[in-house]
């Protein structure tokens, strides 16, 4: 039962943050690449502001796949850092927690140009 | 040169919003919802797996996302995520495997440019925005929270 | 040859199609129109390495085979007017390298084919240059990547969005008669009732159609019903109600079943395409096929064909510039 209930949790968070991409789609005309940087950057914010923390610990993967969980990852990183390092955590921080996500992205796109050929429509 | 009475700027955008039909929200909503929410469960039990498998606590989210990035890409090179974009919107737009596919895309689609000009350069195209913002905003927030925990 | 009213020209001296040929991709050929190309092409790359090369390729094919069709061989015809998509025109200017006949580059967005065909019946009415051969193309993978987004990144178009069309098609302009007969044409205005969202480019395009449409009745003095058919080359479907809509505010008796849509009809409502086909190739495509069997069988004795294109970049979009768009005019009369 408990499963279940988490299981829901994350279905329900993760598609709602989706849909409020979906709405920015629909309502604004924006283009991908608007909508991912609105997200992380909201993502960093909401950290910031203190809303995002409780919503990774109530929905987890729900909260943390979606784009502005890697704004969170981001200022997580970054709080992380500073209080470990002091002020040079501020440049150090931000990547340290996401750069797992951000290396196999550079690596695996690198690697799969070089396999497979886009396809006509 | 004769005018032939084409509306004002105004008359036309109402002429044009009247004949202009708007996307089914409904439909688009409950697409993103379910589609993203699966993404998400991906996710979680991946998570789980990774749990199963002895990541920490700190290492299974990176885990976790790595898995996605790499599925992201997968999908994008086999041809299959751009279909599901166009079925989900949002749904897979949002989840962090719609950041890889915006790495992935312009990759395979400049490769003919070269390898430096092509793919080096315009893997970046999208993702690049989101990196440069997404750490700015994170250095902006580390500074303000520098400030708080050891000046203020 | 004579100028007459404020921007058309009446091609008394003869200018005629004598032959015309079409290629189209594999969507294409699946759609309505599909038995009226003359070849449809399996693998959209036509057996090369990049896009580009494909749409040249096809761009190449289509002007041979309309030399092909009217007997004549390649050194006979005095020169191609031509143009696509791509910055700096690179697939009719490629093609033209092989196919080495004397090139007059033309753009004109997606009014290519009929700027083209515009400017060589003013060469051939005139006795400076006969024939020639006006020809455009399009292809959906080299606007995609030029234009909107790479093919496979996952994204959602809007309803109003059209599907750049893989086609090219040719028409050859001879002096001497033939059944179908360039009778007049407009030179468009770029007209800009500032429109900027790109995924909707039939509302871009409409009013500079309205304007060449109305320019063109009134320089001949003429009605609307003067024409039996009027073509229109890639509003789509949306765009098609709004010119409607603009003709009705002129006048009121508006007979809407006049108007034809290139674009609209390219592609049936199973494949997707939204509001429809676009690209130099459309009109193009359509014209040099399905239109000229309609011609020549009888269907239309006059139809006005208005081929409209948007005169932006991807720099002006970015730069935050609204859409100005432009569209010429032809009538083309069976005799």
């Amino acid at each position: 039962m408990e499963n279940i209930i988490e299981i829901l949790k994350v279905f329900i968070v993760g598609g709602l943050i989706c849909c409020v991409g979906q709405a920015l789609i629909m309502y604004t005309n924006l283009t991908t690449a608007r909508i991912l940087v609105a997200f992380v950057v909201s993502g960093v914010l909401l950290t910031a502001l203190g809303f995002y923390e409780p919503l990774i610990d109530f929905a987890g993967a729900g909260a943390s796949v979606p784009l502005t969980g890697f704004g969170y990852s981001l200022a997580k990183g970054v709080e992380e850092s500073v209080k470990e390092l002091g002020w040079i955590g501020i440049f150090t921080g931000g990547i340290q927690n996401t750069a797992a996500g951000i290396t196999v992205a550079i690596f695996f796109s690198l690697m799969h140009a070089l396999i497979f050929k886009p396809k006509s429509k | 040169m004769k005018n032939f009475d084409l509306p004002s700027e105004k008359e036309y955008k109402l002429i044009v919003d009247k004949k202009t039909p708007g996307s089914k929200k409904i439909k688009g909503f409950l697409r993103a919802f379910w589609v993203g929410g699966v993404i998400c469960l991906i996710g979680h039990f991946i998570g789980q797996f990774g749990e199963w498998i002895g990541c920490t606590q700190k290492t299974v989210s990176m885990f976790t996302a790595s898995c996605l990035v790499y599925l992201g890409t997968l999908f994008t090179g086999i041809g299959i995520y751009d279909k599901i974009g166009k079925y989900a919107g949002a749904g897979s737009i949002v989840p962090i495997t719609g950041f890889a596919n915006s790495m992935c895309a312009p990759a395979m689609e400049f490769r003919r440019e070269g390898m430096i000009t092509g793919i080096g350069a315009k893997l970046f195209t999208i993702a690049g925005p989101v990196l440069t913002y997404g750490i700015s905003a994170s250095v902006l927030y580390g500074f303000i929270f520098w400030l708080k925990e050891y000046v203020l | 040859m004579k100028r007459t009213g404020e921007r058309s020209i009446l091609f008394e001296g003869g200018a005629y199609v004598s032959a015309s040929a079409c290629v189209a991709g594999k969507k294409e050929g699946e759609g309505p129109l599909g038995d009226t190309f003359d070849e449809i092409i399996s693998d959209d790359l036509l057996g090369t390495d990049t896009w580009e090369k494909a749409e040249s390729e096809l761009f190449k094919k289509a002007v041979k085979m309309c030399a092909e069709k009217s007997g004549k061989m390649m050194d006979e015809i005095g020169a191609l007017f031509a143009g696509d998509l791509n910055a700096q025109i690179i697939s009719s200017g490629f093609a033209a390298r092989e196919l080495g006949v004397p090139f007059v580059g033309m753009y004109g967005a997606c009014s290519t084919m009929i700027e083209s065909m515009l400017t060589g019946a003013v060469f051939v009415s005139s006795g400076a240059i006969t024939p020639v051969i006006a020809a455009a193309s399009s292809h959906f993978c080299t606007a995609e990547r030029q234009f909107r987004t790479p093919l496979e990144l996952g994204t959602q178009r809007p309803p109003s969005a059209q599907w750049t069309a893989t086609a090219a098609g040719a028409c050859m302009i001879d002096g001497i008669k033939t059944e179908i007969q360039i009778e007049s044409g407009t030179i468009g205005r770029v007209i800009d009732l500032k429109i900027k969202d790109a995924a909707h480019m039939g509302a871009a395009m409409a009013p500079a159609v309205a304007d060449t449409l109305f320019g063109h009745l009134s320089d001949l003095a003429i009605s609307l019903t003067e024409y039996d058919r009027i073509i229109t080359g890639d509003l789509g479907k949306y765009g098609l109600e709004i010119l409607k809509e603009l003709v009705k505010k002129k006048m009121k008796d508006c007979p809407s079943g006049l108007f034809y849509d290139c674009g609209a009809n390219l592609y049936s409502d199973e494949q997707d395409t939204h509001a429809g086909g676009s690209g130099c190739g459309c009109i193009a495509g359509v014209l040099a096929g399905h239109i000229m069997n309609q011609l020549k069988e009888g269907t239309y004795q006059k139809i006005l064909l208005l081929g409209s294109g948007a005169m932006m970049s991807v720099t002006s979009s970015l730069q935050g510039e609204s859409i100005p768009s432009i569209s010429y005019a032809i009538s083309l009369k069976r005799c």
